[in-house]
């Protein structure tokens, strides 16, 4: 099976809102509603039985400005298939996959941790990497690398990260590669 | 025939006796058996490891007894990226760890955040704890972490241990 079967497959029985090739991978949009459907539909019909990862990108200011990405594999066909959705900030629910891959359940945690995006029907939705109150989604294209201080007593808390001076910060200049490189300066 | 004998001379203790401050003598015993409680977070954990190995070992500057309990420990090395998720039981540890305790920030992460200026990474535990040693590199080497044991070593044959350790022993006095 190629690309071109797998996209005809698919294309014969869904909606495809948008489909990319570059470099020989394949990657088509569905909608958010079919989303579950679709995957189920690639495991258990196109053999695409193993899922490297979940991610999301946020467009920010773009409408619909977030995306959930399925990276997917078929183990006997060696056949890589990339699944995109478009979620809606308004509405920050996408259909679990973890029925279908049981491998989603802490991807899919990972994604809602960083990026706020909730996943309907998953067994377990707690913050995987950051604790458990933090109030922030810290991949979101509005939040600073610096970070925003929050306190929640006994458990964590955090603050602002100063992103300028120290010895391990890159200082911008012209004048060469070794006045740029992070290092030990005196105070001046 | 009379005997006669030295009236000072006390032929079981002379050549055993040492007289010395007793700040002095409770430093020395301190300073050469430190046990570290191995705060390992990130690779600086790694050089620990190998600073406890028989190519450095650490057991030279009477220091190998690491002890994963800090209710046994004297010192607790940092050796790490200390995130505010794990920053909190860091402190938690430390209020474990009886008096007298030291704490030495191994390398750049522990000692200031390192490289990792981001909204996860606590920059530097001297924000938590009242850090003793610093040891710069990333991780630091071996030897580093030696030589910032015998800065500790050091700094703690200059404490005045009685007078401000044990109070209540000099009001006896």
């Amino acid at each position: 099976m190629t690309h071109a079967d797998v996209l005809a497959k698919l294309q014969d029985r869904f909606q495809i809102l948008a489909k990319t090739e570059f470099r020989g991978e394949l990657t088509p949009e569905v909608p958010l509603a079919e989303i579950e459907t679709v995957c189920r539909a690639c495991k258990q019909e196109l053999g695409f039985n193993l899922l490297l990862d979940v991610s999301s990108v946020d467009n920010f200011g773009e409408e619909p400005r977030f995306e959930v990405v399925y990276e997917l594999y078929s183990l006997e066909q060696k056949l890589h298939l990339r699944l995109k959705t478009k979620v809606s900030e308004d509405h920050l629910e996408v259909p679990t996959v973890s029925t279908v891959w049981q491998t989603a359940d802490w991807h899919e945690r990972e994604v809602y941790d960083m990026m706020g995006i909730r996943f309907s029907g998953h067994p377990d939705l707690r913050r995987i990497l950051m604790w458990e109150g933090y109030p922030y989604f810290p991949l979101r294209k509005d939040f600073p690398l610096e970070g925003k201080p929050s306190q929640m007593p006994d458990v964590a808390f955090s603050e602002v990260a100063p992103l300028a001076g120290g010895p391990f910060v890159t200082s911008p200049t012209d004048s060469g590669t070794k006045d740029r490189e992070p290092r030990a300066r005196g105070l001046d | 025939m009379v005997q006669t004998a030295p009236a000072a001379y006390d032929s079981k203790v002379e050549g055993n006796v040492i007289i010395s401050r007793l700040d002095a003598c409770i430093n020395w015993m301190r300073k050469n058996s430190l046990w570290p409680m191995p705060m390992g977070l990130a690779c600086c954990a790694i050089e620990m490891m190998a600073t406890a190995c028989s190519r450095y070992d650490i057991a030279r500057f009477g220091a190998e007894v690491m002890r994963f309990s800090p209710r046994q420990s004297d010192v607790m090395i940092v050796a790490g990226t200390v995130t505010y998720k794990m920053a909190l039981a860091v402190k938690r540890i430390y209020d474990q760890m009886p008096e007298p305790k030291w704490v030495i920030a191994m390398g750049a992460c522990a000692s200031s955040g390192g490289m990792y200026r981001s909204y996860a990474v606590l920059q530097g535990i001297d924000h938590l704890l009242p850090v003793d040693i610093y040891i710069s590199g990333c991780p630091p080497r071996p030897e580093a972490l030696l030589e910032g044991l015998m800065k500790l070593q050091h700094k703690i044959d200059r404490e005045r241990a009685i007078a401000d350790q044990k109070k209540e022993l000099l009001e006896v006095f």
